[in-house]
């Protein structure tokens, strides 16, 4: 109000440096912003693009690359493993969802409740995440040995029969489920108890006034009150967990008989292995789309709730 | 019962003191100290401290400790005591639950034979390097955002975010072909560091993170360094770098915890044997390893992020649930 009231002549005056101070601050801005942008340009941005354009290319780097239209696509779902690798994904994606997220929130639910050995407790569910990944798949893997194995040997210490677990069709994808639940509880864990600690204890009171048992404030109090986190983890994790590669790299390679192939392990077969780089884009591309539907609810979940 | 009447709700700890005191004077019974219900969870408190109560508590308590210990220690324990074992002695039937001899052996072999030595110094270079690397680059750039407010700064806010909407494993061949083949430049990062260091820079969460934190710091302070005459690169490094301290800390360990843990990406990217990080190394030579060898490598694997975690728990479990709330 008070410029616009000025004498023109003033504001002429004024306006250079104004604008030169505006541009001034905006290139010290891109000039701090270059590094991260250069690093977010070439490997994050350019890739994602790329992902799309590879996907109805043929390249072999030598020549130009040629449009190929739909081949790409073609040659993946007429693979044989095209649809196990989904199913299985799938199957990964469920069977993880119901130890991984089921779980977890138990265990925090009756962790909350313990007044005792609570730093011990959270110290060790969460040591797991600290391995390195591949440390805990061949800890695993050498867990699942069925002759010396340590899962067969307590199985006979109770004298139950041991399992064949890796190298049978039936076990060997429940197999992988168990050591990614194991690698990957505590952080589930640990993020419910955090939200547990901030319900408030106004409304357990007021639900026992009103006679409500231990179950019912459990349904009524507890899981309203951390339904968003539940939410958002739920989509967090199916997100993460369509991704599994390394134990099945690691630990089957895919077999047997198919029955552990995954999605990103096709991926990177078709490229390192089957020397079909455009096939494994194409492969990729669709699971990007899978995964950005999620992402999308993710994103629509967390901006509807924290607005 | 008497509480039930005397009150409901938070001092519920209050009345049920005395109500023990009385209980503590009958001979049989040392004073106990009740349960604490400071914190009012699902479970009453007066229910807690009823006999029946705090039975049932304890029963709890130890079948939870024990089936942790069993579930998250034992395996660790028998991946320690394993690599002290001799060959036949894995395999026997029943297993021996301590090593028959003690011996360092299986270590010293498996430090020997697959170069873990080179390993951790390789990994020890990745890690260091991207943490270096994501600091410059993603606090300047979370600076600049929050504080700067360049022309077009949501945007490309916005675009940072979106990478956390597409997880790095779907888009790792075009983004290994980039490595491979860097556009404009034709650098060929594949097998040198950079190829870890740049792309750990691009982290979309840290800059998040980093950015909500700077957003929280009052402008006043910002203008008092500058009415000082201090220039943006001043204030940064002067006052909002000093202030900013327990974020930078839980991004610092998060970054290297990251590319510690990464196998993935260093898969694909460091494909000789001389630049493996330790994951991929072990991993590479896992089938040709006698079993306590293998065994002994994961123990001295996993001894480096298990050393973080016990010194920096706070940090770590900070950034796990500033993780959570993003949003």
């Amino acid at each position: 109000m008070t410029t616009a009231s000025l004498p023109v002549a003033n504001r002429r005056r004024r306006q250079p440096t104004k604008l030169r101070r505006a541009v001034r601050r905006n290139l010290t801005a891109y000039g701090f912003l270059c590094g991260a942008l250069i690093c977010f340009a070439f490997f994050s941005w350019y890739p994602m693009v790329r992902q799309v354009i590879l996907s109805f290319q043929k390249t072999n780097f030598v020549d130009a690359p040629e449009w190929v239209g739909l081949k790409n696509f073609r040659t993946v779902f007429s693979d044989p493993a095209f649809a196990p690798a989904w199913i299985n994904t799938a199957m990964f994606t469920l069977l993880a969802l119901l130890c991984g997220y089921v779980i977890p929130f138990i265990t925090a639910l009756v962790l909350n409740e313990l007044r005792h050995a609570r730093a011990y407790l959270r110290f060790v569910v969460y040591l797991p995440v600290m391995l390195p990944p591949a440390v805990g798949v061949l800890l695993f893997q050498w867990f699942y040995n069925p002759d010396y194995g340590l899962f067969n040997q307590v199985l006979g210490f109770f004298h139950l029969p041991g399992l064949q677990w890796l190298n049978s069709t039936s076990t060997a994808l429940i197999s992988l489920v168990i050591v990614s639940t194991w690698m990957n509880m505590g952080s589930g864990t640990l993020i419910y108890l955090a939200a547990l600690q901030t319900i408030p204890s106004e409304l357990y009171e007021a639900a026992e006034l009103d006679g409500a048992g231990l179950f019912k404030r459990i349904r009524h109090i507890t899981i309203p009150q951390t339904k968003l986190i539940l939410l958002v983890m739920l989509l967090l994790q199916i997100v993460a967990t369509m991704q599994v590669f390394i134990e099945p790299y690691l630990l089957t390679g895919g077999g047997p008989e198919n029955s552990t192939v995954t999605v990103v392990y096709l991926m990177y077969q078709y490229a390192f292995n089957f020397g079909s780089l455009n096939a494994g884009n194409a492969l990729g591309l669709m699971l990007m789309l899978v995964l950005m539907v999620f992402s999308a609810i993710y994103l629509r979940v967390s901006r509807d709730n924290t607005v | 019962m008497s509480n039930a009447t005397v009150t409901p709700g938070r001092s519920a700890d209050a009345p049920s003191s005395p109500g023990w005191d009385e209980r503590g004077g009958r001979r049989q019974r040392r004073p106990r100290k009740p349960i604490n219900t400071q914190f009012r969870t699902a479970v009453s408190p007066h229910q807690l401290n009823t006999t029946h109560g705090r039975i049932i508590y304890w029963i709890v308590l130890v079948i939870v400790v024990v089936s942790f210990t069993a579930a998250f220690v034992f395996p660790l324990y028998w991946m320690i005591t394993g690599a002290m074992k001799s060959t036949e002695e894995l395999n026997s039937i029943p297993p021996t639950f301590l090593p028959e001899h003690f011996s360092l052996d299986g270590y010293l072999q498996a430090w020997d034979l697959l170069e873990l030595g080179r390993l951790l110094g390789n990994t020890a270079l990745y890690a260091g390097g991207a943490w270096l690397l994501t600091i410059a680059f993603d606090v300047s750039a979370a600076y600049a955002l929050s504080k700067l407010r360049p022309v077009l700064g949501k945007v490309v806010l916005a675009l940072m975010l979106s990478t956390l909407m597409i997880p790095p494993l779907v888009i790792m061949l075009p983004a290994y072909l980039t490595v491979k083949d860097v556009p404009f430049f034709h650098w060929d990062l594949l097998n040198t560091p950079w190829a870890i260091w740049l792309p750990a820079a691009a982290n979309g969460f840290n800059v998040f993170l980093l950015k909500r934190f700077f957003d929280s710091i009052p402008r006043e302070l910002l203008e008092a360094a500058e009415i000082d005459g201090a220039s943006p690169g001043r204030v940064l490094w002067s006052v909002v770098i000093p202030i900013s301290r327990p974020i930078l800390g839980v991004v610092s360990i998060l970054t290297v915890v990251n590319v510690w843990r990464d196998f993935v990406w260093p898969l694909l990217v460091l494909p000789d044997s001389d630049r493996m990080s330790i994951s991929i190394g072990i991993a590479s030579l896992s089938s040709q390893m006698p079993q306590n060898v293998l065994v002994a490598s994961l123990v001295i694997a996993s001894i480096p992020t298990i050393v973080v975690f016990f010194i920096f728990q706070r940090h770590i479990m900070a950034g796990l649930t500033a993780g959570s709330l993003k949003g």
